[in-house]
């Protein structure tokens, strides 16, 4: 028999969780679909190898909003946030670049390259706080649509001309740079030496098919910088556990608000009766009922998948077909006999529990860029790599590690040959990429796991193994995100809304899409019942 | 991790209280012995060794050294000859003061600056257009200061190849302690006779033992950074990020100030045809003055005494400088009780025997003699006493010039 609910969320992602739990706070009976056995989506910690704990896709938390991290109470449902405080770029002849909390000795590493650009260091985190500062309005409304102007996008765009009006004018003029510029040009602002300016400008690549020098990169970098830890722009951290842990205190949150969260119930599709929704086919064929259903998949698949075209306008097909997904990233993970030893600092260092970003220069990256524009995987990859063992010793055994690699670029489209076919090779790139800067490296590799976009999209269902549902391009924003003129979190079926990193403010462990969403949802109802009453 | 000084070998031996700051990165002592009192009297009895090696410091050289550091500072450098110093300030195109620091005019075209914080890329940057070099020579130079009555007579004795008991105020010279050679400007941090000896940083330890070695008979002590904070503040010295924030450091607009707002606009040296960097906003502010001034507070010591006596305790304020921010309220009339200031450094001063104190304070109040009333904090409760604005420097020995 059909159940009915107030509302069905299709994808338990962090998102889909974040969205059930604040419609489930507000009194709707709430029901999570999840087609794994597992929720949380790419945010998971899975023990693939006995032992060993593995954050399979995403690996480190900033972007999670402070005021979701409050309302829901995360701490007391698991959640701690450790924090990540280095980052280590090894170069092939032995030397390094080391950063870390300690501003004076970071000072003096940079110093050793160029005292200039030590100095130039400050100014540039300073100028980026007063980014942080001014999008941060931007990650906690709902995008107004300029060529729209119903009273909604009115008042809202007020509110932003007032907001972007209030910042000094080299404020304004360097907002619009990060909008347009590559990251290697933003950085190049700043910065003489090359390892440094690479290392910056990798987080214009992050989930994006683009290299360093191209344009548009300048926003992804600026989109992780504006995640904040306890008050502190720029901190990243690790979630103690895994980001699985993240995943699994929304859901002990949206649990305890009186949400279901069904595992191991893939949505077929979406039913729709009249225009509107009526609820969902999971693949076994039961069907359940509830006027509102969210979902927290990729464009493509909300749009495409779920739901038959005829449904839809042709203006939104032709543009969720047009949106770009173009994974380009991969994961190795590794489970350690040992700590990795690295030829640039040896030893047991505090560098174990930061970020090692594989990443010497600006050509370097470019050239990771060139392979795969030609659909092949870089031969020299970008890498960043944590260990989390080193700040979280649950995740392995005593005086074991595990070693999380994210790869870029992996192109989800192969010139060659399948993913199938080439994931191990794909992996020895990197490990041997790895052993440069690491001798021990091979010595000590207890189990891999190999992640390539393919497997990402198979496990996840994240369209090509993009890992933002979508890339981060400035086209590919606010209002534009998914598609000019349904970027509100609504769709044109009445009842059936989006809440994943697919709409605005975009991907990564932040939670913005699923609340945001769910204030519209609730919005909306709100106004039917107001409206019931008025009759 | 902190650097150690060129020096650091011999202070470490010598720092009994363990007591270390990060200064600029480097580990410096904040006393010696435990507490800093002795080394205080130090400096203005007897003689007390500094080490200031984190101070930042650059050369500049070139044709137009002259003109590039012009061009930086606020005061005017061409009038200021060789073989002798300046203090001034520096600030950004709108007349904030982002660093302050000595300028010593080594030769025509041969300058070198020193400052709290990193400044090389900012010099470098003003030098557009200009034929001069600035390098940071921060790591080549260590520097001491000896401050105190018996100074000059310890120069005196050490020093070779130059007349050091005739060097001015502000003035420097060149000589040798034993066989390193030397630069000693006739400055410091003090306000008391005192001078800055700079070496290069490899014979560093040579000059330290030289000078420890015949300042026995004058009653030199090594002290640290707990004592120089007492003496600056008697001396009406500013630091950076107390006193004032720099502009570079300043997230928002309301924490940066003019060198008038604090207390130097006598720095600002105009002249026609002189162009220096923030001197439209500079002038624009001295036809239009700021709402915000630098004062010296005099606290009522018997008021203190009395809030102190009232639960039965002595006034636990003699000590230690303070750093910590305190508001400053109006004091009597319709607007009493309202906040027109903080302080921003204050501390008992053991020659004067008062409790001083610098402050921000709206320019209406900033006048010798005005009265206001600063916040003290008694046993958790807050309470108001009296305090006056007086003339700074607070203590100012006529051995300081002379």
């Amino acid at each position: 028999m059909a159940r009915k609910y107030d509302a069905i969320v299709i994808g338990g992602g962090h998102n889909g969780l974040v969205h059930a739990a604040y419609l489930a706070r507000a009194g709707l009976d709430v029901c999570v679909l999840e087609a794994r056995p597992l929720v949380g989506g790419a945010t998971v910690t899975e023990e693939i190898f006995p032992g060993f704990k593995y954050s399979v896709f995403s690996y480190v938390v900033s972007l999670m909003r402070p005021e979701i991290i409050r309302e829901l109470d995360l701490p007391r449902h698991g959640l701690a946030i450790l924090p990540l405080e280095s980052t280590l770029t090894p170069l092939p002849d032995g030397g390094r670049l080391y950063r870390d909390a300690d501003h004076h000795r970071t000072w003096r590493e940079i110093a050793r390259f160029s005292i200039r650009d030590a100095e130039a260091y400050d100014e540039y985190g300073r100028s980026l706080f007063y980014m942080a500062r001014a999008v941060k309005h931007l990650l906690g409304i709902a995008p107004p649509d300029p060529a729209r102007l119903r009273p909604g996008d009115i008042r809202g765009l007020l509110g932003l001309a007032r907001h972007f009006l209030d910042l000094e004018p080299d404020q304004l003029h360097l907002l619009v740079k990060l909008m347009t510029m590559s990251a290697a040009d933003f950085v190049d602002e700043w910065f003489e030496t090359d390892v440094l300016k690479a290392t910056l400008s990798a987080s214009g690549i992050i989930g994006t098919f683009l290299g360093p020098r191209s344009p548009g990169t300048a926003y992804v970098l600026l989109h992780h910088y504006m995640g904040e830890i306890d008050g502190n722009f720029r901190a990243w951290g690790f979630a103690r556990g895994g980001t699985g842990a993240v995943a699994n205190a929304i859901a002990a949150a949206a649990r305890q608000a009186g949400a279901e969260i069904r595992t191991d119930a893939p949505v077929a599709r979406v039913l729709v009766k009249n225009g509107r929704v009526n609820g969902v086919a999971l693949a076994n064929g039961d069907e359940l009922h509830a006027n509102v259903v969210a979902s927290n998949l990729d464009p493509h698949r909300t749009f495409l998948d779920l739901i038959d075209a005829d449904e839809l306008p042709g203006d939104l097909v032709s543009a969720v077909r047009g949106y770009r997904f173009r994974g380009s990233s991969a994961k190795v993970n590794l489970a350690l006999d040992e700590a990795p030893d690295f030829t640039c600092m040896p030893g047991h260092g505090p560098h174990l529990r930061g970020a090692v970003s594989i990443s010497p220069s600006i050509d370097y990256l470019e050239r990771a860029y060139d392979d795969a524009r030609y659909g092949d995987y870089s031969r020299e990859p970008y890498i960043d790599v944590v260990i989390p063992s080193a700040i979280d010793p649950g995740m392995a055994p005593p005086g074991k590690h595990v070693m999380s690699c994210f790869v870029q670029y992996a192109p989800y489209q192969l010139r060659e040959g399948t993913w199938d076919e080439k994931r191990e090779a794909f992996g020895d790139t990197v490990v041997d990429t790895l052993a440069r800067y690491i001798p021990n490296l091979k010595d000590i590799i207890l189990h891999r796991q190999v992640v390539t976009p393919l497997d990402i999209e198979r496990t996840t269902g994240l369209t090509q193994g993009n890992i933002f549902q979508g890339e981060l391009t400035p086209s590919q924003l606010f209002f534009l995100r998914p598609a000019a003129g349904y970027a509100g979190y609504r769709t044109p079926v009445r009842g059936y809304y989006q809440c994943g990193s697919g709409t605005h403010p975009g991907g990564g462990i932040m939670g913005a899409p699923g609340k945001l969403a769910a204030g519209r949802v609730l919005a909306d109802l709100g106004r039917q019942r107001g409206r019931r009453r008025g009759r | 991790m902190l650097l150690e000084t060129p020096f650091h070998p011999r202070t470490a031996a010598l720092c009994r209280s363990r007591r270390w700051r990060n200064w600029s990165g480097c580990a410096a002592a904040l006393s010696y012995e435990p507490g800093h009192e002795y080394e205080y009297y130090a400096v203005r009895n007897g003689s007390a060794l500094f080490d200031v090696s984190p101070l930042r410091k650059y050369e500049v050289t070139g044709p137009d050294a002259a003109a590039l550091v012009d061009r930086v500072v606020t005061r005017n450098v061409f009038r200021c000859e060789e073989g002798r110093v300046l203090y001034t300030p520096w600030c950004d195109e709108a007349g904030k003061l982002i660093d302050d620091g000595t300028v010593q005019r080594l030769g025509a075209d041969t300058f070198r600056i020193t400052a709290a914080d990193p400044c090389l890329r900012w010099f470098q940057d003003c030098a557009l257009g200009m034929d001069a070099t600035v390098r940071d020579v921060t790591l080549d130079l260590a520097a001491l200061a000896l401050q105190g009555p018996t100074s000059r007579d310890i120069l005196a004795r050490l020093v070779t190849g130059a007349d050091t008991r005739s060097l001015p105020y502000f003035a420097l010279t060149k000589g040798s302690i034993g066989a390193v050679p030397v630069t000693i400007t006739r400055t410091g941090y003090t306000g008391d006779l005192g001078y800055e000896i700079w070496v290069p940083s490899n014979h560093a330890l040579a000059v330290w033992d030289a000078l420890i070695e015949t300042g026995r008979g004058y009653g030199l002590a090594p002290a640290g950074l707990d004592a120089l904070d007492v003496a600056r503040i008697e001396a009406g010295l500013l630091l950076k990020e107390v006193d004032y924030v720099s502009s570079w450091a300043a997230l928002i607009e309301s924490r940066k100030s003019s060198p008038y707002e604090a207390g130097l606009g006598w720095t600002v040296q105009p002249r026609p045809g002189r162009d220096f960097v923030g001197r439209r906003a500079l002038e624009r502010e001295a036809a239009t003055p700021s709402d915000w001034a630098l004062a010296g507070l005099e606290a009522d010591w018997p008021g203190i005494e009395k809030r102190f006596a009232a639960v039965g305790l002595p006034p636990l304020v003699a000590g230690r400088a303070s750093r910590d921010a305190v508001p400053i309220y109006e004091r009597g009339g319709r607007a009493a009780g309202r906040q027109i200031g903080y302080v921003t450094s204050a501390t008992f001063s053991p020659i004067l025997k008062k409790y001083i104190a610098l402050a921000t304070i709206r320019r209406d109040f900033a006048y010798p003699g005005s009265r206001i009333e600063i916040e003290l904090t008694v046993e958790f409760v807050r309470h108001k006493v009296p305090a006056r604005v007086v003339e700074t420097p607070f203590f100012d020995p006529a051995r300081k010039r002379a």
